[in-house]
This record gives C-alpha cells, structure tokens and sequence, in this order.
C-alpha cells in the first residue's frame, strides 16, 4: 500500500505542515522519543563555537574502502560514493570527519539485533571513516547496500541507504543523515525518507549517478554533496528555501 | 546564495557498527566519571541511543552508546574559561529521533556559579534541576529524560 493510502504511514498529510516533524506520526519510533515540550533557545550564538577536531589518528587502514577490510572481497555492486562537504554559502569544509554505515548487498547489518533472514557476508563489515580533502571532498568504496524490511508498518520496506555522519567546523554544523540512491521505487513507502516534509529538501537526501565518478571496468560512481546548515532553527532545516 | 542545508534523518538502531567502532569516551584522564540513563517517554530506557560530550572550552569531544540498560559512561574534567556556570554540551542521538538534541550538563558543586548563569536562570526550578547532575559516589550521575514530567530541558541548535 503506499504511503498516502495507509492509515499508519502519513508523509503527505497536510495537517503536519511543511515542516520536519518532530514527532512523525509514520514513523512509529518517534511517539515516545521525539521531546514533547518547546526547545529552549540559548542566549548564545552557537554558531560561533568552533566544533571538535579530528586528525588523521582518527582513521584506519582502509577505513576508506569498505571492500578491501577483510581478507576477500565482499558480494555485491562494487560502488564509488563520493562528493563534496560545504557550508550553506558553499564554502568546502576540509577536514571534516565523515563516517558511514550500512547494510551489506543482501540488506543486512553486522549488527547483533538485526534479525532480517538475510545473510552475512563475513567479507563485509559496513563501516568506513574518512576526513574531506582540502576542497571538501569525501571518497568511500563500498558495495551498494540491498533494500531490507523493518517492522514499522505491514510489508514495511526500507529503501536502500547509507548513514552518514558528520562533524563540519563549528559546533552547530554536526548533522547524521541518510543518502539514497536515484529511482529508488521505494520512496514512496519509506516514513524515515518522507519525515523531511519539503519535496525540494527531501530530494537532497539522493545521491545522482556520476560516469566521471564511475571508475571504468571496475564500480559505478555516485555523487553526492553535503551542505551543513548553521543551525539555530530547530528541526527545520530549509526554512529559506527561496 | 545561500544552499539548502543537507536534512537530518534518524541515525537508526544500527548506529554502533559506525560509530562505536572504537572507545571514546574518555575526555579526561583521572577524570570524573559522568554516568546516566536515557528514558522514552514511557519511562523505559532507551537501549538504543548515542550520547555525544562536548568540552567547548578545551575541545575535548566523547562518545558513549547506551547499553543493554539504557546507561552511558563518560570520564570528563569540568571545564574552564567559558562564560557562565561550566557545563558540557551533550547531543543525544537515538532511533525515533528524526535530529539530535541538544542539552547541557552543569556541575552540583558549583552552587553558586549556577544561580547566576544566564541559561539556568532563566529556567524554572524544575527544569533547571533536569539540568544539573547530581553526585554519585566519587562520580557525578546525569539521566535525561526525552518526555514526561521529568523531562530534560533541550536547545534549540
């Protein structure tokens, strides 16, 4: 059933506004989670408070290439995922810890509550670190993760995705996320995609497949750039959309 | 021109095979030891979630996923040289929670220095007291509470 159609799920619901909620009514986790009172504003102006430092000591060995950590190389679509890091006035933020995780290409993680009947691929662990180059840029190898279900809602699906997180310069510019893949025909079904409200702000989220990213006779490439907003508006973050 | 900042999106359950990968939750040595439980709204613990310190003073950063019962450890200094009471800014990341959160925690002992600071007083006495950590043997103890009578004050961020 898709989403507009369930009476669980509810990403188009007008009454919830434009604005990312808080507390999303499809997607079940956020009812007893999300605070329930105002966020307090602080006197203070966040966005000048430089964030933690990370240095080349907080990367390993491959930590980079997620098919080269293990002693074969793991089944699944050999993918390049890269891009840039910049701030809302697309200035490049060199330096930036970027980590990520995800399912392998069977749609399962390396994690111990994760029951899916999917199976493990003991040459894929799923992680990977990295610091952006001197002009903002990012680069994993990984394989593209397989779509897996999780319960939320009957036949409930996610699409295929890997999670981000980040840490820009300041304090404010620390964002996680998740990158989807282009023409996912999951979309539609998936709470966690549509909980960003803006159509235009959503499509963010979704990495653009890239032929000069794409290395020849070895792994599609895709694009994906990262904008870390400067904070202070709470939980919606595309409010001067113009 | 300004761009559209990238959205958040929940970090999920399955945050840890990521972001735990190593131990980071020592912001001191010989530090104290800041321990706490994370609460849902229906009072149970979130076993699932990830809190971040951060010491804007020093730089200091740490990480500490909850476990099994909801609890988090940190070893961390009080800080010094900012403006108003020390505290820690602290981030809480869990599954359900489409953004992170941001609270603070302040030092019991430092009674006076907290009856001035500018954010805890402007708070009622309820709310400032979700606020404060309290002592805890030779540690200090700071539960957060997302929802409910008790819930902990957030910032926006």
């Amino acid at each position: 059933m898709p989403v507009e159609d369930s009476p669980i799920v509810l990403p188009d619901d007008p009454s919830l506004g434009p604005e990312v909620q808080v507390d999303y009514p499809g997607y079940r986790s956020t009812r007893w989670r999300a605070p329930d009172r105002p966020l307090v504003t602080l006197p203070e102006d966040l966005h000048e408070l430089d964030g933690p430092v990370f240095g080349v000591d907080a990367l390993g060995e491959n930590d980079a290439d997620l098919t080269l950590q293990h002693e074969g190389e793991p089944l699944g679509e050999r993918i390049v995922v890269t891009g840039r890091v910049v701030d809302e006035d697309g200035r490049p933020l060199p330096g930036a810890l970027v980590e990520v995780w995800q399912a392998n290409a069977g749609g399962r993680y390396r994690h111990e509550v994760d029951r899916h009947p999917a199976p493990l691929d003991p040459n894929f662990s799923g992680a990977g670190r990295c610091l952006t180059d001197e002009e903002g840029r990012y680069r994993f190898v990984p394989v593209k993760p397989g779509a897996y279900p999780w319960g939320n809602h009957e036949n409930a699906w996610r699409p295929a995705h890997i999670h981000f997180s980040l840490f820009g310069r300041t304090f404010t510019q620390r964002l996680v996320t998740q990158m989807y893949f282009p023409g996912d025909p999951l979309f539609p079904y998936d709470p966690i995609f549509n909980s960003v409200r803006d159509p235009r702000s959503r499509e963010l989220l979704v990495a653009r497949f890239d032929l000069d990213a794409t290395a020849p006779e070895w792994a599609l490439g895709f694009q994906w750039d990262i904008v870390l907003g400067r904070g202070g508006r709470g939980t919606t973050p595309f409010e001067e959309v113009a | 021109m300004t761009l559209v900042p990238t959205p958040s999106q929940t970090v999920g359950p399955f945050y840890s095979i990521g972001l735990c990968r190593r131990r980071d939750d020592e912001l001191a040595t010989n530090g104290i030891a800041l321990t706490g439980q994370l609460h849902d709204g229906q009072g149970h613990p979130i076993v699932d979630g990830m809190i971040e310190v951060f010491d804007a003073s020093s730089g200091r950063w740490g990480r500490s996923g909850t476990d099994g019962s909801g609890r988090f450890h940190f070893v961390v200094s009080k800080p010094v040289g900012r403006a108003g009471a020390p505290h820690l800014d602290v981030f809480v990341f869990a599954r359900g929670l489409l953004r992170h959160q941001l609270t603070r925690v302040y030092f019991p002992d430092e009674t006076d220095a907290n009856a001035v600071d500018p954010v805890l007083s402007a708070l009622g006495p309820d709310d400032r007291a979700t606020l404060v950590a309290r002592p805890d043997g030779d540690g200090l103890r700071f539960d957060i509470h997302m929802q409910g009578d008790h819930a902990t004050v957030f910032f926006v961020h």
